[in-house]
Parts: structure tokens; sequence; C-alpha cells
């Protein structure tokens, strides 16, 4: 457990001084000052008024960027770190594998995690200020939304990571898996239905196994009884599972998917050579 | 303490090292040479526990891979090329100390010997330090833990003379009670800390020999040189090697360390023409000198 812990403190200082985690929180802190500035709170689009509509736009463009984002920083740097000689050096030190491996996902985690979530906080802390209604509910599910997407592309990463040798095969491999989920999103498995090349069933299933689509159907499905804006398998999903059904769902099958994937990585990183 | 049993190591169709046998006890000082590719740091890895491999690799009858915090809490490795750690120092040293169960005010006596002083540079990035503070840095963690093996990868080559000395003693000091593995692509910048030589090529042992142990690895030389005329290039040499000279910069003093000598030498050679004079005797005890 201190091997775990100290190996966790060690990504999160080495990623805190990265410039990579500048950036990232550089971009998630200004989606929020921007969308205070040009007023959305004040804007009425499908039901959604005052911090809600915010919250909806924030989580939407999450959903667009965190998945590439932490897939090719988590990727670069984990797979960078191999080819500097990192690995070499800090593997010599009496640290166990799975403590490593499992201390870095955790550091990584609390790091991708944290700028994310405080930049909603910094939404939320200025609607109190300017005294607009902070819809809890809402805050609360997609801080755990947040927080299961975290879980899920990290752990993609970090397979990634395992599986690739050098950080440009790890980097393209990391584009192509998120290249792949935005391919299978409900929208455009709507224009393959139409077309009749695929069986509903199908195209549910994809839906359904898709963590991209699942953020998408859980974050839009609260606050869009008539689905609206959803495509048809989300439809049909919502329709199958319930709304409480669904968001317990979202919660749970990203956050399994993230740590199968972790768990996988794990394994072939600890059969495999380390530097 | 260290046996390798037909080691062998392949990257795809590539055989690094082919059938590897070697018995290495406590308190040899091997000196692990070869040109690129022969597969020294492969053997390194190999005894880290960092490669998976063919055959048998045990360290104190433990295999590296299987018990790795077993085995590399006995060992102390420099590697050649310093991480590009962003770290602060102060949280490496903690780091290295908290994982080997060290005590971290060791490592920064050890530091400070080498003539790194890590209060002053303990907020500082890892990665922004020069080359020779990073491997004094690097040497003071490996040493400044109770390890029974030292692994280094050319250990001494960003050192300064003085620290060079500094150096050699601490290495003298655990001499009895560590085995030391140093790697390098030339036997001259090592041959006088070891007293066995192990020359790989081809992923295969091709020499492995005894060295003779005559000068201690503490043993200094004491040296007076003369010179013809005053040299601006000779003089700064000379001074980096903390050499004092009279008002007329003719006559040189100082002290160059046991196992640097063939590098002294060497350095003088560069110079041969300016000298008149060059003396070079063993100092065998307080005061006493043996030419």
């Amino acid at each position: 457990m201190k091997q775990l812990w100290l190996t966790a403190r060690l990504d999160i200082v080495e990623s805190l001084r990265a410039r990579w985690f500048l950036i990232y929180s550089g971009v998630f802190g200004g989606i929020v000052a921007l969308l205070f500035l040009f007023g959305l709170t004040e804007s009425r689009v499908l039901g959604f008024i005052g911090l809600s509509r915010l919250l909806v736009t924030y989580i939407q463009l999450t959903m667009a960027i965190l998945p590439i984002f932490v897939l090719i920083t988590t990727v670069r740097s984990v797979a960078g770190d191999r080819e500097a000689g990192v690995f070499e050096y800090l593997l010599s030190l009496p640290v166990g594998l799975a403590a490593w491996f499992w201390g870095k996902i955790l550091g990584r985690y609390l790091v991708i995690f944290a700028p994310v979530f405080l930049a909603m906080l910094a939404a939320v802390g200025i609607a109190m200020v300017k005294e607009i209604e902070i819809p809890w509910d809402m805050f609360g599910y997609y801080t755990a939304l947040l927080a299961a997407m975290a879980a899920c592309f990290l752990g993609l990463g970090m397979l990634i990571s395992a599986i690739a040798r050098s950080t440009d095969m790890a980097q393209g491999a990391a584009f192509l898996t998120w290249l792949i989920l935005l391919l299978f999103i409900d929208l455009i498995l709507l224009g393959v239905l139409i077309q009749g090349r695929v069986s509903p069933e199908v195209a549910i299933g994809i839906a359904l196994a898709n963590p991209l689509q699942v953020f998408r159907t859980a974050a839009l499905a609260l606050f869009d009884p008539q689905l609206i804006v959803l495509g048809p398998a989300a439809y049909v999903i919502l329709d199958t599972f319930g709304a409480t059904g669904y968001k317990l769902f979202a919660l749970a099958y990203p956050t399994a998917l993230g740590l199968l994937a972790a768990g996988l990585g794990y394994f072939i990183f600890r059969r495999g050579d380390l530097p | 303490m260290i046996r390798c049993e037909n080691l062998s190591k392949s990257f795809r169709r590539a055989r690094v090292l082919d059938g590897i046998n070697l018995d290495i006890a406590l308190g040899e000082r091997i000196a692990l040479i070869g040109s690129n590719g022969a597969g020294k740091t492969t053997l390194i890895r190999c005894l880290l526990g960092e490669y998976v491999h063919e055959g048998k690799v045990t360290i104190d009858g433990h295999a590296p891979r299987s018990d790795r915090t077993a085995v590399l809490g006995k060992i102390g490795f420099v590697p050649q090329l310093p991480p590009p750690l962003k770290m602060p120092v102060g949280q490496l040293i903690e780091f290295s100390a908290a994982l080997s169960g060290a005590d971290h005010a060791q490592i920064d006596a050890i530091a400070d010997r080498l003539g790194l002083p890590v209060d002053s540079i303990r907020a500082r990035p890892f990665n922004r330090l020069s080359g020779g503070m990073k491997q004094k840095l690097l040497i003071a963690i490996a040493l400044g833990r109770n390890a029974k093996l030292l692994i280094m990868d050319e250990p001494a080559a960003n050192l300064d003379p003085a620290a060079r000395k500094i150096f050699f003693e601490l290495l003298a000091e655990r001499q009895h009670e560590a085995t030391m593995i140093i790697s390098s692509h030339r036997i001259d910048e090592v041959a006088a800390l070891v007293n066995r030589v192990i020359e790989m090529d081809m992923g295969k042992i091709v020499l492995d020999d005894k060295v003779a142990d005559d000068v201690s690895l503490a043993g200094v030389f004491a040296c007076r040189l003369v010179v013809r005329r005053e040299d601006a290039a000779l003089a700064k040499t000379l001074a980096s090697w903390k050499f004092t000279s009279d008002a007329a910069g003719l006559v040189w003093n100082g002290e160059v360390a046991g196992p640097d000598r063939l590098r002294f030498l060497g350095m003088l050679s560069r110079y041969v023409a300016l000298l008149a004079d060059l003396n070079l005797a063993e100092k065998v005890g307080a005061g006493e000198t043996a030419r």
C-alpha cells in the first residue's frame, strides 16, 4: 500500500509539472469561463435554462475533448517514459509491479479528473455568487459521469500503453481507438440503419457497447424526455432500461470497461519486458 | 552471490544474450566491457528483473523478476543516461529512500561528499540539473542504501576529477561488503576500479579474467610536475585536478586518486612537449610516500 501511494504521488508530481497538464487544465477552465462569458446561463434551449444549460453544454464539450485528451496524454507519457529510460531507472528500485502499475493509474486518475471536476465546481461557485439556481442533482450525476468517463479512457489508455512498444505506435493506436468509438455513435448508426445495412438489434448493441454513446445518451436523457436530440438507438435503449436503469448503466459499464482494460494492461505489462 | 545459468534473451529474431553462464561472488568488482550492442545493458536489465529471458538468474538465491522487492532492495543502480524526471530532487531522494528503506540523510551526506549540496537544489526539478549533478545524485542514491550489489553503467563519465576521487573512496569503503558491476565501453576507464574483467561481444562472454589489484580504490598518488614554460590550457586543466603551482607557474603539485592515474597520465600525454619532469609517488600512509 505504501509503494502504491508513493508511486501515485510520484505520478501526480510528474504530471503537475508536465506541459500537457497545463493545457488540459487550461482547456476545461477556459470552457467554463467562455460559457459564462457568452451568457449561456441566460439562454434557453430545449428547456435548459440557467446553470443546467451551462452544465449540459459543458458535459457535451467534455465528452468530445476528454476521451482523446486522456488517451493521447496517457499513452504519450507512459510510452514516452519507457522510451526515455524513466522505467529503467524507477523500476530498478524495490517497487512491486502491481504497486507501480496501479499506483500510476491512481495518480493519473486524480490528475485527469481534478481539472474537469474543479472547472465544473468553479461554475457552481460562480453561479452561487450570481445567485443562479443550482441543479444539485444534475451536478452530482455529471460528477459521477465524469468520474466514470475518466476511468474508462484511462483504462483504455493504459492498455494501449502496455501493448505498444513505442510512443508513435501508442499514439496511433490511441487515435484509432477514439476514431472507431466516434464512428459508432448513435447519429452515425442512424445513417447505417436507414440504409438498412444492419439490423436494429446490432445497432443498439453497438450503441450500448460504445462508451462514448453511453455517456452521450446518459447526459441528455435525463433532461430530454421527448428524446428530440437523441438518435433511435438511444431511444430504444432508454425504453428498455428506463431512465434510472440507464443512469446506473452509464456509470457502471464504462467504469467496468476501464477497469477491465486496465486489468488486461497490467497482465500484459507484468509478463513482458518492462523498459 | 549472482548466478546466471544459460541466460539468453532475444528481441524478435535478434539474439542479444546467448547462453551466458556466470558466477559472481560477494566482494568482486567486475568491469563489464564491450562495444555497443555487445549485450551489456541487456545483461544488466536481466539482473534488475526488467527483462523476461530464457535460462535462470538468481541473486542470493532469489529470482529478480519474481522476488523483485527482496532482490532490488539489495541493489543500487546507476544508469548510463539519467532519466528525464521532472520531479524535484528532494522528492526523488525521498521516493528512493522510502522504497529502499534507506535514510535520506545518508543519501544527502554522500551527495555532499561528492560536492553536491542537496539543500541548495532540493526544490529544483531533476531534469534541470547539469549532467554531472545528475550523475552525482544518482550515485548518492545508489550508495546511500545498504546495497549488497552495485550496478553502475559508466558511473564516473560525467564527474570532475575531485568528484571522481571521492567516488573511488566511496567505492573503497564498500568494497568488502558489496559486489560491484561497472559497465563501460572501454577497459581503460574502469581498469583501476576492478579486480575482474568480463568482456562481452555479440551476446556472449568472450573474456573473463582477474585483474592485478595492487592499488587500492582509496589509494592516492602525490604528483609533482615541472613544465618548461607557462601554458594557459595546461594550467586550466591542472587547476581542474586541484593542482597548485609556484609563483612562476612552472612547478605544479597535487594529488591523483589511484584508480584515476591512467586517466591523469592520458590527459598529460596531450602536453608531453611541455613537461620537463614528472614525479608520481603512491602515498602509503600519513605523510609517507613510496616511489
